[in-house]
């Protein structure tokens, strides 16, 4: 019966004009009949690992992989790059490990997808015509709600840094062309947000900068957040023994407005003049998941389907990664958006093949946060399926922070880095 | 025996056919990629920092994760916190796969 359903499907495809078009260039070596055609929208930790899983996995599949740039760049480990530790060219990998595995992998941004046609047209008028869509649209930032922050000069003077690429390097710059004896801002969000840890961590990265080239200045980190919101206890050790007198946090200081003009952050009950003032808006799903209708919790995030990581909005589509409805304790993480493509990954070829879905999921979290530039704190978590609750539950007792930082946690910190850009990009 | 321990022997022997039946044929491969992040795909770790898992027989991987639960492994940074978080069938599933992949060349 399973025969027979793919045979249709495949002489229906081979009927169509459309189907041309994905074929070319990614014909399969594998014997027999396609199990399906699926497109996978996005580059990044979901995406670009849910297609070299799909098709390592998945033998005989047609994988087309949809990035908007040519290379990836990582934002963990950017960090690193604002500090001056690491150069971009050691953050940034090609799609080439993907493609050689028999990956289409095409750059061009998606205009639309027709869930009910199921294709997905891209600007330059290519259609891919798809059996199951994956989607990893990361975030998108929610400028309109800072004030001032709506307009291309705010947001070139503001920069977020928070999507690792040009702004790494142009918020590098902004500090590098700082005197000595200025003021640096990092503004904080409310959680939820992309990468709980980051922002302290980016704290850690830009005091050690100051410490080391220009003493005399100062960072004011402005939490929206009540309290640290991931390592609390290590990041305030490493704020009070390694910063103290260069780094300055505040909690409760939620950004409300910006000055362009003035250089000035307004904050509830205080305005904060600074040379350098990065801004980490709020965020939401990426505008693709807006665009295609998939937003349907909180009016920010994607409601997904936790066995298969397919959206509650819409059939066939699968959404991975920080645009996610996150389950209760699971952060939005590069490292999670791995492991989402995985559980995305078996359930979709299982789903070509008509069999039953893994009825017994796990996935993992790991995040190692730099305090200094050789020593490091983490965090771990597990995260299993809980079919009652349709949804998965940290696993109690289980997980945990670093005792203390320590520079062993700072090579497996690099290592963990090269292990998982190689489980995405085989590169 | 009595008829009652025989019936519910019997009752277990069917649940747990049926539970076998429900399984995904693929789910020690699906629990063993939850550890590729650190460990490397398909346990092929790089650098030198990280045990690779490819080819390591299975008794010793559950010997490891038997002590790191038990909180036996000393100066662990990690793998005592995230070895808590699986079930002894799960790491068991988790060593066989690991123990049947092919080591890659260096």
């Amino acid at each position: 019966m399973t025969t027979n359903s793919i045979s249709r499907r495949r002489l229906l495809g081979a009927g169509s004009a459309l189907a041309g078009l994905s074929l070319a260039g990614c014909a399969s070596t594998d014997a027999g009949p396609s199990i399906g055609r699926v497109v996978v929208i996005g580059g990044g930790f979901g995406g670009s690992t849910a297609a070299h899983y799909l098709k390592m996995w998945g033998g005989n599949i047609e994988v087309t992989l949809v990035e908007r740039n040519a290379s990836f760049i990582s934002c963990p480990i950017s960090n690193l790059v604002l500090g001056g530790y690491k150069q971009m060219g050691e953050i940034t990998k090609g799609y080439q490990g993907l493609r050689a595995m028999g990956i289409k992998v095409v750059q061009g941004d998606v205009t639309a997808i027709d869930a009910a046609g199921k294709r997905v047209r891209l600007a330059d008028g290519t259609q891919l015509p798809y059996d199951r869509l994956v989607v990893s649209p990361g975030v998108d930032f929610m400028n309109e709600a800072v004030a001032g922050l709506a307009t291309p000069a705010a947001q070139a003077k503001f920069l977020h840094s928070w999507k690792a690429g040009p702004q790494t390097v142009a918020l590098r710059k902004q500090l590098t062309d700082m005197r000595d004896g200025g003021v640096v801002a990092i503004s904080i969000p409310k959680a939820p947000y992309r990468c709980p840890p980051g922002p302290y961590e980016r704290a850690c990265m830009v005091a050690a900068y100051l410490k080391e080239q220009k003493p005399k200045s100062k960072l004011l980190v402005l939490d929206g957040n009540p309290e640290i919101v991931s390592k609390k206890g290590l990041f305030e050790k490493a704020f009070k023994d390694r910063y103290s007198g260069i780094l300055e946090y505040r909690a409760n200081a939620e950004l409300r407005e910006v000055d362009a003009g003035n250089g000035v952050a307004k904050l509830e009950f205080e305005d904060v003049k600074a040379d350098v003032i990065n801004v980490i808006p709020p965020q939401r799903a990426g505008d693709l998941a807006r665009h295609a209708g998939l937003i349907n919790a909180n009016n920010r995030w994607v409601n997904v389907n936790w066995l298969t990581m397919e959206s509650t909005a819409a059939a066939g589509i699968h959404v991975l990664g920080d645009a996610t409805m996150s389950a209760p304790a699971m952060p939005k993480s590069g490292h999670m958006a791995n492991q989402h493509a995985k559980v995305a990954a078996a359930a979709i070829i299982n789903q070509l093949k008509g069999l039953p879905v893994n009825a017994t999921p796990v996935v993992m979290n790991t995040c190692y946060s730099f305090v200094s530039k050789t020593e490091v704190v983490h965090v771990a978590s597990v995260h299993q399926y809980n079919a009652e609750q349709k949804t998965f539950v940290p696993v109690q007792g289980a997980g945990g922070v670093s005792a203390a930082a320590s520079e062993l946690e700072g090579r497996y910190a690099l290592s963990w880095a090269d292990n998982i850009w190689a489980d995405m990009l085989r590169a | 025996m009595s008829p009652f321990r025989t019936l519910a022997v019997a009752t277990l022997a069917l649940t747990s056919t049926w539970a076998a039946a429900q399984t995904d044929v693929n789910l020690a491969r699906n629990l063993a990629a939850t550890c590729a992040n650190c460990h490397g795909t398909n346990g092929n770790a790089l650098g030198k920092d990280v045990k690779p898992l490819a080819g390591v027989p299975a008794a010793n991987i559950v010997g490891l994760m038997a002590a790191y639960k038990a909180g036996a492994i000393p100066n662990t940074t990690i793998m005592h916190q995230i070895a808590k978080g699986y079930s002894d069938e799960q790491i068991k599933l988790i060593a066989e796969y690991f123990a049947a992949q092919k080591p890659a060349q260096k």
